[in-house]
């Protein structure tokens, strides 16, 4: 397992305007190789129109035993979100 | 608008290329950081995406002045969330400005010696905590008009910024009429509060759409290359529509006797804001030019020893990280 290549995550926009998305990874020995690659793994049947690849062990993830933590917060804050505000039909949209 | 009077700025490339250019925008195809793109193209839109980043950056100064002075602990919270979004916004923003090949600290830099501008509507003062209100119904408003079309915009990384934007900013503006309307419906100092808010902000939020149609000469090659969706005339009159029955709804004076119905256009009339004291406040006359850019650059110079301080560490960590291994 000497000379195993890196594993890359891969990430695809699907069409022209989104934003791109992952989608899965593979093995490859640099960029070059795992761009080509993913191209044949992962748009054989038109599912892209452009991708990326960064080498996974450069993504840094939060764990998901921290999810309390991180995101019980913003359950508190239910202002965040437009419908907090009682907006009378008459003033329109807003 | 948060990005007021970009000059389009010229291009000097092969009409081969700039036709196929066109073409890909007039078929509704979005840009991507990668594609060749026109000098012009390029240069005009950092200058438009950094001005509107700059706006939501300084655009906290006047809300956060009430942060600690607002009436209840629910309203602080609500601002607070507020202001913390407006912080996000111009965090989009620049990192889709970035993609253009300009960096974070050039673009600071730039708006801090006063080569790049922000909205003029920001070097107003929030006096009271009716000003809150009203900055969030209106100033918000008006950002709203000018946003939404822009989430069509021919550049990706700028249509997806507006698209996140957008969605956070119902909330803003929600809230601004509700704190309003408190008021409005309150005490009639606080009903007189609310009226003189309105009257104060009403014109420089018009003046936030930029000057007049006939005196707005750059603005057709932005619309042709679909990074200016609509002229600045046809935006102010949509807010305008949409504004004055939602000051009637709160039981306020109209702050300008200009605004009738106009049956035969189907849209209100109104009186035109005084261009020469928007030019004035663009030149950095306004009543807080000083103020806010002083505050963005003590906060960029207080700010350096940690910039630095947490750069040094993370480089300690790798070296550290790098030896062990």
């Amino acid at each position: 397992m000497k000379n195993e290549w890196p594993l890359w995550e891969i990430f695809i926009r699907g069409q022209h305007g989104m934003s791109h998305r992952h989608v899965g990874s593979l093995h490859a020995p640099d960029a070059e190789m795992a761009i080509k690659n993913a191209r044949d793994v992962y748009t054989r049947r038109n599912e892209g129109v452009s991708i990326w690849v960064v080498e996974a062990n450069h993504i840094a993830a939060s764990s998901p035993g921290d999810k309390g933590p991180l995101y019980e917060p913003s359950e508190s804050k239910v202002y965040r979100h437009p419908t907090f505000f009682d907006i009378p039909e008459e003033v329109g949209a807003m | 608008m948060y990005a007021q009077m970009v000059k389009s700025e010229a291009t000097q490339d092969d009409p081969e290329k700039l036709a196929a250019f066109q073409a890909r925008i007039d078929r509704g195809e979005k840009i991507e950081p990668k594609d060749w793109m026109p000098e012009g193209y390029r240069k005009t839109l950092i200058r438009q995406i950094g001005q509107h980043a700059h706006s939501e950056i300084v655009g906290q100064l006047p809300e956060g002045n009430w942060i600690t002075r607002a009436p209840t602990l629910e309203r602080k919270a609500i601002l607070l969330a507020k202001v913390q979004d407006e912080a996000g916004h111009g965090l989009y923003l620049y990192c889709a400005a970035e993609t253009l090949g300009v960096s974070r600290d050039e673009l600071t830099e730039m708006l801090l010696d006063g080569r790049m501008k922000y909205s003029s509507i920001f070097n107003y003062p929030t006096l009271n905590w009716a000003d809150i209100g009203a900055v969030g119904w209106l100033v918000d408003g008006a950002a709203i008009m000018n946003q939404v079309p822009l989430q069509r915009t021919s550049f990706g990384p700028y249509s997806r910024a507006m698209i996140r934007v957008c969605k956070e900013e119902s909330f803003h503006q929600r809230q601004g009429y509700d704190a309003i309307r408190k008021m409005a419906e309150g005490t009639p100092e606080q009903k007189k509060m609310a009226q003189d808010a309105l009257n104060r902000l009403w014109f420089p939020s018009l003046m936030m759409f930029g000057p007049s149609d006939k005196d707005s000469v750059h603005s057709e090659q932005s619309m042709a290359w679909k990074i200016k969706m609509n002229t600045n005339d046809e935006l102010r009159q949509k807010f305008v529509d949409q504004t004055v029955p939602q000051i009637e709804f709160l039981g306020l004076e109209l702050p300008d006797p200009g605004i009738k119905w106009n049956e035969e256009r189907g849209h209100y009339d109104y009186t035109d804001p005084d261009w020469s004291e928007f030019f004035d406040v663009i030149k950095g006359n306004g009543p807080c030019n000083t103020d806010r850019l002083a505050a963005r650059n003590n906060a960029w110079k207080d700010g350096a020893w940690v910039r630095d301080g947490l750069l040094a560490h993370a480089q300690k960590k790798a070296a550290r990280k790098h030896a062990a291994e």
